[in-house]
């Protein structure tokens, strides 16, 4: 009877496999053969479920954990080979091509990386970047703690601020860059013009309209940062702070001497995800000042003032619609910020043991 | 005398409190007021309530919803389509694949969660221009429609999603013991049915941080939607999401501030809700994965 069931299944078992088998290679000969036919997509997924299918009826108990294994991690694993490794592997041997989005001639070699450094926007563009995300990581820290220790003092309704100055943190920011713009263009210059008589936009000048975006950064980051801060706080225990405060620390030695050593791992972790959120930072950037406005840099006109690294990548390959350059800059920013990553993983490795 | 300092230290740290949220509200106040105006009432005064009415934001919202260049209520339920799916998705076979890299120590599971940790700080910018020609060519030799598809917008969020997913899981997995399972497969659990039956409940906790750190940054997302879907999909026919919808009617007007205003302000409300619905659950949530990312 037992082994009637199981001679059943594996005949099931095997017919789906075969079955599935030849859908697959039916669909993948059309597609060889450049046939146009709609139901060709259609039949390789059918092929492909009931290939996994079969392998999962399949009776055997010795091979079944292995089977499952596959099964799980396949379709997460398809994905992140289609989606992340073959773009990664295609784009960095693309940059050293004359690709331009559909097909390649010739290999150019260093041409590309040669090309954009000779370009003084690009150079620009890695300085504000840099200045950007130095301003960024000292600011975004600074008043994520301040915020932190207002909100870990016990007072009633701190629960309502600390949602207050996390809430934007949420909202997208294409959609925080477009208010920002508003504000900027509409309500600062009212105010500076009833205060100094002066109606020019912050989003006019090159200079100024970089401390917008930092200003904008610095607003909806730093909630984050602060919740993460608070965390930390947290974790300070009580009894320690209440030793100090019997032994005469003021306030401030608490804090310079007990909060920030204590935390050390949290401003480590702060520190790193202000670092790279700052250099990858693209939507603020596009929504508020799409790169504008014109600066001067070495004798030469650029007339995109504050198009940061990402922005710039974006800029060249999708709006001047140069490929080629656009990638081998993109593959210089991946470098750059690989090397920020494991500088930063290493200091913080190197702290760990010293604590 | 000792009481008197702490009740005045108290109401300086409220003050300053209350001070610091409404220089960070204001920007939403200046949203909201001005959805309430026209556009000439804008430019005379965009601070105060001066010319600001009901009437008006509902005569704004719905010139905005009836605008041929911003179809919000498509954009909506395409970006919620694409969420929902891309958060079931990511949640499924995320844990699937973190369970079974976390239970088996070969070579090959190792292989595999590092390259995900290290595929963590590759930026977008650098598989952009690449993807959109595989999708496109692997989309046309199949037969299965990758660009301007929703499915291939989730198949993109699973790939780019992946590793932080299976990164937060994998790091709860290791604390659940192994003898739960052992105990389930003498019981005689197969192994698809321990990890749905014993392992999967067990998990509700992480895939609710993963599930909200996900939502958040794809519901936001611009540059991906934006690549994949085409800007030129903003108008009538096509896939859009909502900051993609957002840009694209931006992009398209001369600026009107009163439309412009009450689209951003459209565009919030969602989140704004599902915040004050679900505030705890989504400020845990993004301090674990900050905190273990």
């Amino acid at each position: 009877m037992g082994n009637e069931v199981s001679m059943g299944k594996k005949i099931t078992a095997i017919l789906m496999l075969v079955v599935g088998v030849l859908f697959f290679v039916r669909a993948m000969m059309l597609d060889f053969s450049g046939s146009k036919a709609d139901f060709r997509g259609a039949m390789l997924i059918i092929g492909v479920v009931l290939i996994i299918a079969g392998l999962y009826f399949f009776p055997t108990l010795r091979y079944h954990r292995t089977i499952i294994n596959i099964i799980f991690l396949f379709p997460l694993l398809f994905a992140f080979l289609v989606t992340v490794i073959i773009p990664l592997v295609l784009g960095v041997s693309y940059s050293f091509t004359d690709w331009d989005g559909i097909r390649m001639n010739n290999i150019v070699g260093l041409a590309n990386y040669t090309k954009i450094f000779s370009q003084k926007d690009f150079i620009w563009s890695i300085l504000i970047t840099f200045m950007f995300v130095v301003f960024n990581m000292i600011l975004v820290n600074l008043v994520a703690f301040l915020l932190a220790l207002l909100c870990t003092s016990k007072l009633k309704g701190m629960g309502f601020f600390r949602a207050a100055y996390f809430l934007h943190n949420l909202i997208g920011g294409i959609v925080l860059g477009y208010i920002w713009q508003f504000v900027f263009s509409n309500v600062v210059t009212k105010i500076t013009m009833t205060l100094i008589k002066d109606n020019t936009s912050m989003l006019e000048n090159f200079r100024t309209a970089f401390f917008a975006i930092i200003i904008v950064y610095v607003w909806q980051y730093a909630g984050y940062i602060m919740l993460i801060y608070i965390t930390g706080l947290n974790t300070v225990p009580g009894d320690v702070i209440e030793a100090a405060a019997i032994d005469g620390a003021s306030p401030m030695q608490t804090l310079f001497d007990i909060k920030i050593p204590m935390i050390a791992p949290t401003i480590t972790i702060c520190t790193f995800l202000t670092l790279t959120s700052a250099f990858k930072q693209f939507d603020v950037n596009l929504a508020l000042t799409n790169g504008t406005p014109s600066a001067d840099f070495m004798g030469e006109y650029i007339t995109q003032g504050t198009s940061m690294l990402a922005l710039n990548i974006f800029q060249t390959a999708v709006v001047k619609d140069n490929y080629p350059l656009g990638q081998s800059k993109a593959v210089l920013f991946f470098i750059i910020l690989a090397i920020v990553s494991i500088l930063q993983v290493r200091i913080s490795n190197k702290k760990e043991v010293e604590l | 005398m000792h009481t008197k300092e702490k009740t005045s230290s108290v109401i300086v740290k409220v003050a300053i409190a209350t001070i610091i949220a409404i220089y960070v509200l204001f920007p939403f106040f200046l949203v909201v007021i001005n959805s309430c105006k026209t556009k000439d009432a804008i430019t005379a005064d965009p601070i105060g309530f001066g010319g600001a009415n009901f009437g008006q934001l509902v005569q704004n919202l719905s010139d905005v919803i009836n605008n041929n260049s911003f179809p919000f209520w498509k954009a909506f339920g395409y970006s919620v389509e694409i969420t929902v799916l891309s958060l079931v998705f990511l949640a499924v076979f995320g844990s699937m694949a973190a369970w079974v890299i976390c239970r088996n120590k070969t070579k090959w599971s190792t292989v595999i969660y590092f390259t995900f940790i290290a595929s963590m700080i590759i930026p977008f910018q650098v598989v952009m221009l690449p993807l959109i020609s595989t999708f496109r060519d692997a989309g046309k030799f199949v037969g299965i429609n990758m660009l301007f598809s929703v499915a291939g917008l989730v198949f993109a969020y699973l790939g780019f999603g992946g590793a932080m997913t299976v990164f937060i899981l994998n790091g709860f997995i290791k604390g659940i013991p192994y003898e739960l399972e052992e105990a389930a497969s003498i019981d005689g659990c197969r192994p698809e049915q321990t990890f749905f039956r014993v392992i999967f409940p067990l998990l509700t906790p992480v895939i609710t941080t993963v599930t909200i750190l996900n939502g958040m940054w794809i519901w936001n997302d611009f540059l991906l939607p934006n690549m994949l879907l085409g800007a030129s999909s903003g108008g009538s026919g096509g896939v859009t999401t909502l900051p993609v919808a957002v840009q694209a009617f931006v992009g398209s007007k001369v600026i009107e501030w009163n439309l412009l205003l009450s689209a951003t302000l459209l565009a919030m409300i969602p989140i704004i809700v599902l915040f004050l619905v679900a505030q705890k659950q989504i400020m845990n949530g993004m301090i674990e994965g900050a905190v273990k990312g």
